[in-house]
């Protein structure tokens, strides 16, 4: 006899798993409220629950990248710090597509059934000073080999030496790379900043809320990595957010109108640019197609996008490679749209990263949040009208790791 | 693994797998492993990373080579080579296949094109010999 699906796989033949409570807060450069991980995932949890309107004794799944203070048995840890009583737990290690990585690993654990309530978790913030190191605020600087500095690390022997480091000169690359093939202008790829950066204006948790920029402003700013140059280049900063994942059945009975998974694909290749099989047509494109097929949702029908922006580029490269126009035309896309939140192609509403900052693996959520607050009719100001269908995803590393979601109104 | 030049320049930290590359540059050749179906691969590992196969064989290359695409840091993004700035680092498609990664050395940044042709350089850092690329000809 077949195995009884339980209820929350399908509704009318969709996925069935929802987002149903956010928290996220304001990004911010400098942070003065240092904090362990996991007292800042317990302070999450306590908003998203609250937000959500779900009791913590419902929750039986937790996903994390990590616990710095339990760099092993790390969901063990958080569940006897939180105290849930938990039946899925995930580390999920996918760079800045890690949060959409995260929210699909929730949706089909639930849609298989092994667990009903998922707390995704994307805290960062610095820890407090150890005793003896000095105190005061702490200001965000990631380092610029990741970890790839270690003992028989292809990277360390080859791309580290190049000085092939950190992330900027290896998106600048895939940018020189385009250039070439396809003749996009550097005013182009502002535009896309410079859209950004006036949704930004209606975000007032943005890092540069108030500060509005002109395609001249970019054009003007020094190159970092040519071509980039730094108006293109997110904000790295602390943060943090999370997300709740719940039966469709659950989800009915909250306070926000529930936004289902219905959609998701994930791709990679490689970890160094130097082995990506082509810089310009990125792994974006097999996780989209997936998406949208398993959806059954087309492109059309998507009433606001959520990419993620480390950089211009990667905006350019993710219009094209999810199926939203021709390879080669992005530049044309984004020169003939209005990517603004009041514009004919909603896209990063919230200002993506590149206008309310990168807060670590929270900017990566930020496109998630975006696009569930747009769903649920609760963006404010920057309201997307009749906002059901949203495409969010995720690019982590050197183009490498994609995942792409469809977040679906109920 | 990375260690560094007595000029404070990260350098790479040769494994047993990886150290016939090195050696090779030290003696100004670029040898690779080559599989008898796939070709030659890189980097250096313990089996083709077309089809794990484990009989492939080190051989020499032209070192002749286009830039598939290239950037110019301006900024020092490794802190150890901001005195070095601004410098170009290159992805090359060797003839023979493989993409490698280098610095652009012998030329002016502004003149490194998209599909240039360049050749292998070798610089000597400490006793290590990295592998670069300069213009052909």
């Amino acid at each position: 006899m077949p195995a009884a699906h339980p209820p929350s796989v399908s509704r009318m033949g969709k996925r069935a798993a929802a987002i149903v409570g956010l928290t996220e807060w304001a990004p911010k450069r400098v942070w003065d409220e240092p904090m362990f991980t996991m007292e800042a995932c317990a302070r999450l949890a306590a908003e998203v629950l609250a937000d959500a309107e779900v009791d913590k004794g419902e929750v039986d799944g937790l996903v994390i990248n990590g616990l710095r203070e339990s760099p092993l048995f790390a969901p063990s840890a958080l569940a006897e710090f939180l105290g849930v009583r938990s039946n899925f737990n995930e580390v999920v290690d996918l760079g800045g597509a890690t949060p959409a990585g995260m929210v699909w690993r929730a949706a089909a654990a639930i849609e298989v059934g092994i667990c009903e309530t998922v707390l995704v978790f994307t805290p960062s913030v610095p820890a407090p000073p150890q005793p003896g190191a000095n105190g005061g605020p702490m200001k965000m600087k990631m380092g610029a080999y990741m970890g790839g500095e270690v003992w028989g690390s292809p990277q360390g022997q080859f791309e580290i030496p190049a000085g092939l480091v950190a992330a900027t000169p290896s998106f600048a690359m895939a940018a020189s790379r385009y250039m070439a093939a396809y003749g996009v202008s550097e005013e182009t790829l502002a535009k896309v900043a410079v859209d950004s950066r006036y949704n930004a204006q209606a975000n007032p948790m943005a890092v540069f809320y108030g500060k509005p920029i002109t395609v001249d402003d970019v054009m003007s700013s020094r190159y970092v990595a040519d071509p980039l140059k730094l108006l293109e280049i997110v904000m790295p900063c602390y943060g943090g957010s999370a997300v709740l994942v719940t039966t469709a059945e659950r989800a009915a009975r909250g306070p926000h109108r529930p936004v289902y998974v219905s959609g998701y694909g994930e791709h990679l290749t490689h970890k160094s640019i130097t082995y990506a099989p082509d810089i310009v047509d990125t792994p974006i494109r097999l996780a989209a197609d997936r998406a949208f097929e398993m959806a059954g949702v087309s492109r059309d029908a998507v009433d606001m996008a959520s990419m993620y922006d480390c950089y211009t580029i990667t905006v350019l490269l993710t219009i094209e490679d999810a199926g939203f126009c021709a390879k080669g035309q992005g530049g044309r896309f984004i020169d003939e749209h209005s990517l603004r939140y009041d514009g004919d192609w909603p896209l990063n509403t919230h200002g993506g990263q590149l206008g309310m900052g990168q807060a670590g693996l929270g900017g990566g959520m930020s496109h998630i949040t975006e696009a569930v607050r747009q769903v649920q009719g609760r963006a404010g100001e920057r309201q997307v009208p009749d906002c059901n269908i949203a495409y969010a995803n995720g690019t982590g590393g050197m183009l490498a790791e994609q995942v792409a979601l469809i977040l679906e109104g109920a | 693994m990375v260690h560094f030049s007595s000029d404070g320049r990260p350098l790479p930290t040769p494994t047993p797998i990886t150290a016939p590359f090195f050696d090779g540059l030290r003696e100004r050749r670029l040898v690779l492993q080559r599989c008898p179906r796939h070709g030659y691969f890189f980097y250096p590992r313990g089996r083709c990373p077309v089809c794990l196969g484990d009989d492939w064989e080190w051989g020499e290359l032209s070192g002749q080579g286009t830039v598939y695409s290239f950037t110019v840091d301006r900024a020092g993004h490794d802190p150890a080579l901001a005195s070095r700035i601004p410098f170009a680092i290159a992805l090359v498609d060797l003839d023979e296949g493989p993409r490698l990664v280098g610095n652009m050395v012998d030329c002016d940044v502004g003149d490194i094109t998209v599909g240039m042709a360049v050749e292998a350089a070798y610089e000597d850092v400490d006793d290590t010999t990295l592998l670069g690329f300069r213009p052909a000809g």
